[in-house]
């Protein structure tokens, strides 16, 4: 018998819970970036396209996936989809739903723990009084694990630390005490939040505290359509990838969540309003801080270099600075909601990552949610903490790319695959407009077993063999040179070793060296990990054979 | 702003908090299946009950 007697509270709490996972850093630092880097306003073209016919399919696919599998009394992937293949080594992909949110929370707790720790360092006033590269060089010290301004000793590690026992804790308390009432509280403050900064962002008046540009300027930066940039396959690859990011899908969270909805109760509504819920956070909020705020502050030039390294930099090396224009309290209100929000976007995404693990040992192995709960906290950090002490090597950057971008897709595929064509789309077709509150248009049945798997193919493939420059049309008449961000040229770790035969300083190669040593040793890492929870699960079917239940 | 940038923005803004407060009210506004169903919060409500359960 299984140990799962979890429910949820209520259906606005599942829906701000299931957002709540699918709001994350990511709607904040990733949306604005990409869609500069990718045509600005005419970005949103492909992005909302693509929100439709492969978003919200993989939100169906996933939520009456996690509800089918849950009358089953499975509450992780890897016995969901044993449910719905035959072939018995469906299970083993079912592992990525379990592994996926393991390594991405251990490094993903840590970004959450460093928005903990700016939260506190606003309120005390670290950032009051200094300029904009003393912000940069906190930031840069601090993620080095350099001198703490507070004094203690490896500050970022007690604030990691914190930041586990936090999610562990409330992971223990249940679904409906710990999960959804986190959810309850963090996303109507995240908005609450979003919209004083969003008002803050698009207020900004040059001349005005410093500010070299209205907000118009920004936003103009942001949303005026470049329409060439449409036929380009690399701005739609980067719109399906963004899309398929802020969704959390492709994780296993979503199944895991929606394992607790009873059959009779509807899935299809659950899903769009969490979606869309999602997507006004992203494209209003997210679009009307990060971009206007730095633009106006900063200029269009510093601001395109400086999102070339991606949103983080900006997050947490200019905009404390920045808000500081505003004011001493206001600067200090304004990063303690900037970080805030931050923060409630990623604990409510880390407890998601939380609830497969712990679903598959009080399934499988009849654990008690505490001690799930505690296992799970205790894996996290162990596996989490070569990214915090080997940082500057890139082993954050490893686990990020494999774990929170691969894998996704890989897994994604699968299950489209699995739920469309092995499965059946005639079934899928009624899993998902069981119980439903709304009239889940026709269309969708051929969406969902033509256009999304044939989207998330070309995702694949275009990750896999990403052409030179994102060059496509070279690329489709001859000259196919594999970029160095492709999968494969990542795999062979191509960039690395090139800087590593054209560096000439001492010091810098034996960096690329070390660099080159702790991606390969993060890969093993990763790997072992997936074997030893296929090995896991492995013994689970045993049991189950064992006792009669297969 | 350029005509081009807001008109974009203001669209999909627009857009985007539209769909987002429709499907929540309706959401809201769906009265909930009768017990057993698979939120513990309102199972003692005993407007909700059904009869032999």
């Amino acid at each position: 018998m299984s140990a799962n007697k979890e429910s949820w509270g209520s259906r606005v709490g599942l829906i701000l819970a299931m957002a709540g996972n699918a709001v994350g850093l990511g709607n904040f630092l990733r949306f604005p970036v990409q869609a500069v880097q990718n045509g600005g306003g005419a970005f949103i073209i492909p992005y909302l396209i693509c929100f439709l016919v492969m978003g919200i399919p993989l939100l169906w696919i996933e939520w009456s996936m996690g509800r089918f599998g849950g009358k089953f009394g499975h509450h992780s992937t890897p016995f969901i989809v044993d449910t719905m293949g035959k072939n018995r080594l469906w299970k083993y992909i079912g592992v990525f739903g379990i592994w996926t949110n393991i390594a991405v929370a251990a490094y993903y707790c840590y970004i959450e723990s460093w928005t903990l720790s700016y939260v506190f360092h606003s309120v005390i006033g670290t950032f009051s009084g200094m300029d904009q590269d003393a912000v940069s060089s906190f930031f840069v010290e601090y993620t080095s694990l350099g001198i703490s301004t507070l004094g203690i000793p490896y500050e970022p590690i007690v604030f990691y630390v914190i930041c586990l026992l936090l999610n562990t804790w409330i992971l223990s308390q249940g679904l409906a005490a710990g999960v959804e009432r986190v959810a309850k509280v963090g996303m109507p403050l995240l908005i609450l939040f979003g919209l004083f900064l969003a008002f803050k962002g698009v207020t900004i008046t040059a001349g005005e505290n410093g500010a070299i540009n209205d907000s118009s300027v920004g936003l103009n930066f942001l949303w005026t359509p470049n329409f060439d940039q449409l036929w380009s396959p690399t701005v739609w690859l980067a719109a399906a990838g963004q899309i398929f990011f802020t969704l959390s899908v492709g994780m296993g969270t979503v199944h895991c969540y929606a394992s607790y909805v009873r059959s009779k109760d509807d899935i299809a509504l659950n899903a769009m309003s969490a979606g869309w819920m999602n997507e006004f956070v992203e494209v209003v909020l997210g679009g009307a801080i990060l971009i206007p705020i730095s633009i106006g502050y900063l200029g269009i030039d510093r601001v395109t270099e400086l999102v070339q390294s991606g949103g983080l930099g900006l997050a947490f090396r200019s905009l404390p600075y920045l808000f500081y224009q505003w004011g001493d309290i206001l600067g200090a209100v304004s990063g303690v909601m900037w970080f805030g929000l931050l923060f409630f976007a990623g604990i409510t995404s880390s407890l998601a990552m939380g609830t497969p693990w712990i679903g598959f040992l009080q399934d499988e192995f009849n654990w008690k949610r505490k001690s799930a709960a505690w296992s799970f906290g205790l894996f996290v950090f162990l596996l989490g903490m070569p990214t915090v002490l080997f940082f500057k090597y890139g082993v954050f950057d490893e686990y990020d790319y494999w774990a929170g971008t691969v894998s996704l897709v890989v897994f994604a595929l699968f299950e489209s695959i699995l739920f469309a064509w092995v499965f059946g789309m005639d079934k899928g077709w009624r899993e998902i407009i069981s119980g439903s509150d709304i009239n889940v248009p026709g269309i969708y049945k051929f969406i969902i077993k033509f256009i999304t798997p044939l989207l998330l193919l070309w995702v694949f493939l275009g990750s896999l063999f990403t052409p030179k420059g994102g060059d496509w049309g070279a690329a489709i008449s001859g000259t196919w040179v594999l970029d160095n961000s492709s999968i494969i040229n990542k795999l062979k770790n191509t960039d690395l070793k090139e800087k590593l035969a054209s560096a000439t300083d001492p010091a810098l190669i034996e960096q690329l060296q070390d660099t080159l040593f702790f991606v390969n040793a993060s890969r093993i890492l990763l790997l072992a990990v997936w074997v030893a929870l296929a090995l896991l699960v492995y013994m689970a079917y045993k049991k189950r054979v064992r006792e009669g239940r297969i | 702003m350029n005509t081009s940038a807001l008109i974009v923005m203001l669209t999909t803004i627009g857009l985007v908090t539209f769909l987002m407060i429709y499907f929540f009210m309706k959401v809201i506004n769906t009265p909930p299946r009768p017990e057993p169903d698979s939120y513990i919060d309102n199972d003692d409500e005993a407007d909700r009950q059904v009869p032999g359960h």
